[in-house]
């Protein structure tokens, strides 16, 4: 097979061999890791292949992925507006993590607070790495106080931080209690996320969900929930997608009680336990609090998705009849009937131009899975897909949960251990309710994974690197390829055009039925966009002499 | 009021600990930067790969172009017992598949705080038989907890230098130029001087072609731009080399003098009219050459600019943030046109900032608030107790540039919300010019939306 050969009509024998050939090129202990990662989805009665994730980054490999302090502080906290982070260490981590998500925030008032514009940093010097640097982070924690007055201070840990050992956590609890003791009533908590924890942003998001759940959940029992209280779980506000559902369900009369965390705050975490049930989108980063929670408190969970019109009034439904109550139920069908002419009108307008197109996705850890919805709605096909830092369940389904073996990179993630809470725990259905739900076809604390949900004939690729980007581009040559801001350009310089999934560029939001639209339109700016006509000059196209010049005819 | 950075208070208190909104970053992006200048090589950087996904992302959004570097990937393990075995096993995946010609390998705070010794496990892969016939591994140390971008800029150009250079005992006549912590349209710019002068120079490193590079349906990890391994070897055997900006280029070019006796000359960086006079006459010199009339009409194009457009330079105030070879060199350009930099922070440490900035405002009439190792938080509070007419800096300056409603440039790095740094040049006469532009374009525009309707101009 030549390289620059697009593969159109492919069988699964054609897939299994561009494998083969593309292994080919590693050192043969890379192939034998790399074939493992790397599958063609042929399911056989509904059971996907088993594939390898949540396994160390090779050495010299370009991966896309990040590290645990990038999960940590810039994904699971970086949405939340009204703690102050600082991060000890050198000013790179601290640099890096400022602002560089998207993920937008709408306080209340004038007066609200929002750090999320200012990033916090220790700012290490050679003689703290020697010294130690806990004086120094204690010193930042007080000048941060200081000058703001936060009610909340979180400290995230950087590679240099864990090796020499500074006690972040004894440094918070230190002037903490300091300040409790002079009557200010101030939060202040650590997270011991160093970068080199675990193999990719996934322990760090671990890592953020333990402390939260840890340090603020269940701290403000006052909370008057709604009638239909809900809470959403790995939703992070990027273009404004949070804004978009919370809009929806307002109109329906749900209410979210808390965010993790997108457009969220402390406050929010605190009464996170009052509201009735949780709704997960981003599965990997998140699924274990919903877990936590309903031990600790009693709260039911269910996966949604609010990416696609199909998914977002599948959810929405979803919602209305765990809640089972007829004027939500009807409420819900108004407000989906209400949202729907604007969508039909968008793809009757859109999908001539884009049925029939095929698309890749290798991003986050169940954005590739989402997104694939509104590709199928549009009439688009998606060819290859995979996480960058995903585990089993989010490829395989819940049910491989018990078979994934526990290696030493997450054994030095904390489980924690939870049991229910004796003041709060307080079940939100009977188990006779739960069942009755059931029988009626209901879901609870269920996730299929990407594969089940993709054609047998695709690619499911974990943790992609740049060399097998390229291959899969020139050989399959897609409409439209979708990564992040660092595949961006290399795959564009080929000329197909590339959609960041992480950061949406400079797009949104994408959720909902309003996103839908935003997202449709905007596919079809970038597959039929002029540009990628323009590569070849008119000579190169043509390159032989013609007979006349053009003076010639005059 | 609606502000962005609603908390910054006017009254500046004494910070000890806390950095707030910092105006550098950490070395191994410069060294990163500066090792994508040398053609056919993959820059590598030698920790937990957060570090290199971080930087990777920061100069793709800078430069709208594909930034490719491998790590090594650390965990837990390689934290403890070293990362000797994942540096090996990365080398050779990356001549396997990649195939670049040069590895250019920096450490990060992680390797660096474990002690790592990269030059001796970079002798280790080549006693190994890892790093093929014709193939190269440089490397510089760059620990993210001392001084900034700059330095990891410095220090890798310094490595690149150090592990190449080779006298051969015979002078090929040409100039070695370090171009410093500059756009790949500055060195692009850098290097038609020197053409049009009928100097023969090396670049080192020449990220133009690199990181400004064309859309044509292919994608080259490799690009046809960057100093190539034969010129970086020859650089020893150069007539002098020219550094630009103390902070970035002294380093590297201090080495070629005390080790290969080829002189070295220290330059501000050639932002303006004197700056780009010192570098046009200095570069003169050094080759045995004259100056052509194209130079002299460029110059001459500069200084009408500036006589046209005086009135409005005249006494503006401007808060400047950025790196210190450009803090300097901005500065004097604006006090040679007569505005006023009344407040300049860079985030890179040394003490003698101080003293360049003092020397080139001696003679204004204002006193500059100048801070060595500070940060926009501080810049910030000054500018609300001493507001100013303009803010030149990256991108990150828009949010003060919002809430005090003042006209921001956009210069320096990172900007990752225009474009046309990478293709136009603010180094050289050219350079001026059009800087000079934004400059009147940003006030003037300032001037069309405030002025009341019966004061409103059509001429400027």
């Amino acid at each position: 097979m030549a390289t620059k050969d697009k593969l159109v009509n492919f069988t699964n024998r054609d897939l299994n061999d561009l494998k083969e050939e593309l292994l080919k090129k590693y050192p043969p202990k890379v192939a034998r890791k790399r074939a493992k990662q790397f599958m063609v989805n042929e399911a056989t009665d509904g059971n996907p292949p088993e594939i390898q994730a949540n396994v160390r980054t090779i050495p010299g490999i370009i991966t896309m992925r990040g590290c645990t302090y990038a999960g940590c502080k810039g994904v699971i906290l970086g949405p939340t507006r009204d703690i102050v982070n600082i991060t000890h260490g050198p000013i790179g981590c601290g640099f890096y993590s400022w602002l560089t998500r998207r993920n937008q925030t709408k306080p209340e008032s004038n007066d609200d607070w929002n750090f999320m514009p200012y990033a916090f940093s220790t700012d290490m010097s050679e003689h703290d790495i020697v010294f130690g640097g806990e004086k120094k982070l204690k010193q930042a924690i007080r000048e941060a106080y200081e000058i703001f007055k936060p009610k909340a201070i979180a400290i995230f840990a950087t590679c240099p931080v864990g090796l020499i050992g500074d006690d972040i956590h004894a440094a918070a609890r230190e002037v903490k209690q300091d300040l409790n003791d002079k009557g200010v009533d101030i939060n202040i908590f650590g997270f011991s996320c160093e970068g080199y924890k675990g193999v990719s942003q996934s322990a760090g998001h671990h890592i953020a969900n333990n402390q939260i759940f840890s340090h603020v959940v269940g701290l403000d029992d006052d909370a008057k929930p709604a009638k239909y209280s809900i809470n959403m779980l790995g939703e992070y506000n990027i273009g404004g997608d949070a804004f978009v559902i919370e809009e929806l369900l307002n109109r329906c009369g749900i209410e979210i009680n808390s965010t993790f965390s997108g457009n969220s705050t402390y406050d929010q975490f605190a009464r996170a336990h009052t509201a009735d049930l949780n709704c997960i989108m981003c599965h990997r980063s998140i699924n274990y609090v919903a877990e936590m929670m309903e031990t600790k408190f009693g709260i039911p969970w269910i996966k949604v998705n609010f990416l696609g019109v199909d998914s977002t009034a599948k959810s929405m439904r979803k919602i209305a009849q765990y809640f089972g109550d007829k004027e939500l139920i009807e409420k819900v069908e108004e407000v989906i009937a209400e949202e729907m002419p604007a969508v039909e009108m968008a793809l009757a307008d859109i999908k001539p131009r884009t049925e029939g197109k095929t698309a890749m996705l290798f991003v986050g850890g169940s954005r590739a899975h989402h997104y694939q919805d509104l590709f199928k709605e549009m009439g688009m096909r998606t060819l290859a897909a995979g996480y960058e830092f995903a585990h089993r369940d989010d490829y395989e389904g819940r049910r491989v949960l018990g078979d994934i073996k526990v290696d030493a990179d997450s054994r030095n993630i904390e489980e924690l251990e939870v049991e229910a809470c004796p003041t709060r725990f307080k079940p939100r259905k009977t188990e006779e309710e739960k069942a009755q739900l059931e029988a009626e076809g209901f879901e609870f604390k269920g996730y299929d994974g990407i594969m089940s949900d993709m054609s047998t004939d695709s690619l499911v690729i974990d943790d992609l690197n740049q060399y097998e980007a390229d291959e899969l581009v020139k050989r399959f040559r897609p409409d439209v390829f979708c990564a992040g801001i660092k595949e961006k350009f290399g795959i564009q310089k080929m000329g197909i055009p590339m959609k960041q999934l992480h950061s949406y560029d400079s797009g949104g939001p994408y959720a909902g039925f309003k996103g839908a639209v935003n997202f449709y339109k905007e596919i079809d700016r970038l597959v039929n966009s002029r540009v990628w006509s323009f590569m070849k000059a008119p000579w190169e196209k043509n390159p032989e002499l013609s007979a006349t010049f053009v003076w010639e005819n005059n | 009021m609606d502000k962005l950075l609603r908390h910054t208070p006017t009254e500046v208190a004494e910070r000890k600990a806390l950095s707030i909104n910092p105006a550098k970053t950490c070395q191994p992006i410069g060294a990163m930067y500066a090792a994508l200048g040398i053609h056919g090589c993959l820059p590598h950087s030698h920790g937990s790969q957060g570090c290199c996904a971080y930087h990777r992302s920061m100069l793709t959004r800078h430069y709208k172009e594909p930034v490719s570097a491998a790590t090594s990937s650390f965990t837990e393990g390689s934290s403890v017992f070293g990362g000797q075995s994942n540096l090996l096993q990365a080398i050779n995946n990356i001549f396997t598949v990649y195939e670049p010609d040069v590895i250019a390998v920096h450490t990060t705070c992680l390797s660096e705080t474990i002690g790592d010794d990269v030059p001796q496990i970079v002798d280790k892969a080549k006693k190994d038989g890892k790093v093929p016939d014709n193939k190269y591994v440089v490397s510089a140390s760059t620990p993210s907890y001392v001084g900034s971008h700059v330095t990891g800029f410095a220090n890798m150009v310094r490595g690149m230098i150090k592990d190449f250079a080779e006298p051969t005992g015979k002078k090929n006549g040409k100039v070695n130029i370090i171009p410093g912590f500059v756009e790949p349209s500055d060195m692009e710019e850098v290097k038609r001087l020197a053409e049009l002068m009928k100097v023969k120079t090396i670049v080192m490193p020449d990220t133009s072609g690199v990181l400004n590079g064309p859309l044509t349906g292919e994608f080259h990890m490799f690009p046809e731009g960057g100093v190539t391994v034969d010129e970086l070897k020859d650089s020893a055997n150069s007539r002098g080399t020219l550094a630009l900006g103390e902070w970035a280029s002294a380093e590297g070019a201090r080495y070629l003098d005390t080790e290969y006796k080829v002189p070295c000359t220290v330059l501000p960086l050639p932002i303006g009219l004197n700056n780009t006079d010192r570098f046009v006459d200095t570069l003169r010199r050094l080759g045995g050459v004259s100056v052509p009339e194209t130079i002299l009409h460029e110059r001459g194009q500069l200084v009408d600019l500036i006589s046209d457009y005086h009135q409005y330079f005249y006494g503006k105030k401007v808060a400047l943030v950025g790196d210190p070879d450009q803090l300097i060199a901005l500065t004097e350009f604006l006090v040679s046109i007569d505005m006023q930099p009344v407040h300049i922070v860079t985030g890179t440490q040394g003490k003698t900032f101080y003293k360049r900035i003092e020397e080139i405002t001696k003679d204004a009439p204002f006193e500059p608030n100048v801070k060595e190792h500070g940060d926009m938080f501080l810049l910030h509070q000054w500018i609300k107790n001493e507001p100013v007419d303009l803010i030149i800096g990256n991108t990150y300056c828009k949010y003060m540039a919002r809430d005090e409603d003042i006209p921001h440039i956009r210069h320096g790095f990172p900007i990752i919300d225009r474009v046309g740094h990478q293709y136009f040049p603010t180094v050289g006469y050219r350079g001026a010019i059009r800087l000079l532009e934004k400059i009147v374009d940003a006030l003037l525009s300032r001037l069309d939306r405030d002025n009341p309707v019966e004061s409103f101009e059509l001429v400027y």
